[in-house]
């Protein structure tokens, strides 16, 4: 196997510790790519298509490579009801990119949610990891701008 | 006040804090507070106040500081205890709440072993440690104390099942994969006391005789994780996972993102790492679960009040609560109203007092409240004084729900609302069932139709028979509770589906594709912030919208500085 995929020693071979592999490999690259799965399917024993098979079913794993500050956009209930498309759309006039696309320069992708667990702070979204609360159009624009040129 | 001096201050910081903004408060206050601890807590439930603050005084008593900035004017008003931004549980909501299960929310640091213990954490484990494995199921039942997953099946019954079989592995496993988009009781208490979930637990293993303990935990909550894993290793470590003279392993599994991954035998092939999809009952879990072995499944919240049952005693918590739901519940209350944040009241206390008294939410501005999500239904305003327990919720075509509690106001068409469920589901089916996955899909698109203005009469009794026919032919309860939003609204407000219908009108002037943009010119100061805003140029020199380029964004409507900017029936002005 690929020496860069060592770390998934640490993972444990167990079939039932696929869903983890594939976790610990996005978590390494922020996608599965071609030649992961390949490693993955060598490091279980498991055929790739099978392989291919468990993470298409779970909207966690993305194929293509994301952006390097990913927006998820919340469209849970709460942030629905609070406007949760407009959001949305907001996002996507400023980036030009659709939920689910990564813009050209390989900066920013946008991906729609459900729930963030933050729901009182409706609506709400996070870039990489980083929750922001009560949007309105000017924190999108000035939040935006913050990781413009980092 | 000013010469009492200060013991301690706790910020807290769970995920909701942290989104607020309360790491930043409690990083400045470090640097600040110089000689006084400053520590990280868990959540107090008021998430309209965050960030907060607590000051422990050397007296005892404590004074709260609420929505705090990480800015050196509102921590020098903490710091010499001033009387601004000073918080108090509003006393409506003190008079209705009943803190048991949360007792230790946002009271200690959730990562410090000693602070749980010192608090009568781990005696409910000890007093079950003193009883026989079967003397505790009794308890357990007799408690009354239902599952808070959703399904609300008794707890003990549940346990009574593991407990029979005679196999060298069962399993255990905590249910914390909170998949309710709009739900967040079980991230709070995960995060804010986790060894109260694990405390649970351990005293279900010792009465079961569970060998291996699992929690399939949503990747979406890492603070949670994070904490649980924590909690874990303080468990190893004081070694209170061996039970029985066996030591038990704990182990962490994290989602990956599917809904109906909540459904127990779904969960299960999760955990076997193979796709999330549910197969047919029986055999039941607790007969034939992971890798074949009787393997039982609870909720998180259900974990969290069993410590509770056995430090207190069974006659203690069945007290609280109604006839047939015992305890209290905790509810994530969000949407439309003043103070959203998690509460936790006794089962049986009405749904006015909840989104009223405890929400704040003005009642002339609220329609409904959906509860259970997308497997439950919206109750109407009028109804509102309905209990809420298991069995009064259903009987309205709404469900309990695990706790998700969403306030809608007048301003929100419903219509609308059942199409956002829909639009989840359908997503969601896994696929298995053909009347779950192609009938989502067509009430969906139905839903789709309505509020693009498109739809027929004959589509509302296309919904009303196809409804019934999911539910029928599905084999888990995504699909079978998948049409419930739609079944409720058409219930309650079938006026309004009819209006989207046959006058293409959107009461609530919510579905873009019923409504126009327009400027209000009596109030217009023309300082043209709309213009420049519209990313679409669709708004004219002379502030004329076009509609046809228009998308309805609001945009201007938010921008507008006089706000006359409003979105009206589609043609109804020229
Ligand atoms: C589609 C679907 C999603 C579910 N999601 C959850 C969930 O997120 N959390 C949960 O505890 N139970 C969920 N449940 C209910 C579980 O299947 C199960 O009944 C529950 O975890 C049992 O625990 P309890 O008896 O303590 O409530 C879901 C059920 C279905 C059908
Ligand atoms: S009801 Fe839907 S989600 Fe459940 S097993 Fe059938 S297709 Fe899958
Ligand atoms: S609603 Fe949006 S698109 Fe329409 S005029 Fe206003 S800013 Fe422009
Ligand atoms: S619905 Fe958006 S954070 Fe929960
Ligand atoms: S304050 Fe924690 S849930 Fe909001």
């Amino acid at each position: 196997m690929d020496q860069k995929y060592a770390f998934l020693e640490k993972v444990g071979k167990e079939p039932s510790n696929l869903i983890k592999g594939l976790q610990a490999v996005q978590g390494a690259e922020g996608y599965v790519s071609d030649e992961s799965i390949a490693a993955i399917s060598e490091y279980f024993g498991i055929p790739a298509v099978e392989v291919e098979g468990v993470l298409s079913f779970y909207a966690q794993f993305k194929r293509v490579k994301p952006g390097k500050y990913k927006i998820a956009i919340c469209d849970g209930t709460a942030c629905h009801i609070k406007g949760s498309t407009q959001v949305g759309e907001w996002l996507s006039r400023e980036l030009g990119i659709q939920s689910g696309e990564t813009d050209a320069r390989g900066h920013f992708s946008l991906e729609t949610v459900a729930c963030l667990g933050c729901c009182s702070l409706a609506p709400v979204m996070s870039v990489n990891g980083r929750v922001y609360g009560k949007l309105d159009r000017k924190s999108i624009v000035k939040i935006l701008k913050e990781y413009e040129n980092k | 006040m000013s010469q009492e001096k200060i013991k301690k201050i706790r910020v807290g910081v769970a995920s909701c804090g942290v989104a607020a903004g309360a790491d930043a408060v409690l990083e400045l206050l470090r640097s600040r507070a110089e000689s006084i601890p400053v520590e990280g807590t868990g959540c107090l439930g008021h998430c309209y106040a965050e960030p907060m603050v607590e000051v422990l005084l050397d007296n005892g008593d404590s004074v709260f500081y609420r929505n705090v900035k990480a800015e050196d004017g509102y921590i020098d008003n903490i710091l010499s205890l001033g009387e601004k931004d000073r918080f108090e549980v509003p006393p409506a909501r003190k008079a209705k709440e009943l803190i048991k299960v949360l007792a230790l929310a946002g009271r200690i640091d959730p990562t410090r072993f000693e602070d749980y213990t010192e608090n009568g954490g781990y005696e409910g484990l000890k007093r079950a440690l003193s009883m026989t494995p079967v003397e505790v199921v009794n308890e357990v039942k007799l408690s009354g104390l239902r599952g808070r997953g959703g399904g609300g099946f008794p707890t003990g019954t549940k346990w009574s099942f593991l407990a029979a079989k005679d196999t060298p592995e069962k399993i255990l496993i905590c249910n914390a994969d909170e998949g309710d988009p709009g739900a967040f009781m079980d991230r709070s208490l995960m995060e804010s006391v986790p060894h109260q979930v694990l405390e649970g637990m351990l005293i279900a293993a010792y009465a079961t005789g569970a060998t291996k303990l699992f929690i399939y935990c949503r990747a979406e909550y890492p603070m949670a994780i994070r904490h649980l894993k924590i909690a874990i290793s303080q468990i190893y470590e004081h070694k209170l996972n061996v039970i029985n003279g066996r030591e038990l392993e704990i182990i962490i599994k994290e989602g990956a993102g599917a809904f109906v991954c909540g459904e127990e035998t779904a969960l299960i092939a999760s955990l076997e790492g193979q796709r999330g999809t549910p197969r047919f009952r029986p055999p039941f879990p607790t007969d034939s679960g992971w890798k074949g072995y009787p393997s039982m499944i609870n909720n998180v919240e259900t974990f969290g009040n069993v410590p509770l049952i056995l430090r207190e005693g069974a006659a203690a918590f069945a007290a609280i609560g109604t006839e047939g739901s015992k305890g209290t519940k905790l509810f994530a209350l969000a949407g439309d109203l003043k103070n959203p944040g998690l509460v936790e009241v006794p089962m049986g206390t009405t749904l006015r007092e909840i989104v009223f008294d405890i929400g704040g939410a003005d009642p002339d501005k609220v329609k409904a409240v959906q509860t259970g999500g997308p497997s439950g239904g919206c109750i109407p305003v009028e109804l509102f004084d309905t209990p809420v327990d298991y069995d009064s919720l259903k009987k309205l075509g709404a469900i309990m729900g695990s706790g998700g509690m969403i306030v809608i106001g007048k301003d929100r068409c419903m219509v609308e609302t059942a199409r956002y469920f829909l639009d989840f589901t359908h997503r969601e089916s896994c696929g298995k069932c053909t009347f779950c996955r192609v009938g989502t899909t067509r009430m969906f698109e139905t839903l789709e139709r309505i509020v693009a203005g498109k739809g027929e009469m004959a589509d509302l009794e296309f919904l009303e028979d196809i409804g019934p026919k999911i539910r029928m032919g599905s084999l888990c309860g995504l699909g079978q509770t998948a049409p419930n939003p739609v079944l409720a609204t058409l219930r309650y407000y079938r006026h309004e589906y009819e209006a989207h219908v046959k006058d293409h009108q959107c009461e609530a002037l919510q579905c873009s594709a019923l409504v126009d943009m327009h400027i209000d010119k009596s109030n217009c100061i023309k300082c043209k912030l709309c213009v420049k805003t519209c990313p679409v140029g669709a708004i004219s020199d002379d502030l004329v919208i076009d509609n046809e380029k228009c998308t309805r964004c609001n945009a201007c409507k938010d921008v507008c500085p006089k706000k006359t900017i409003h979105r009206v029936k589609k043609g109804s002005i020229q």
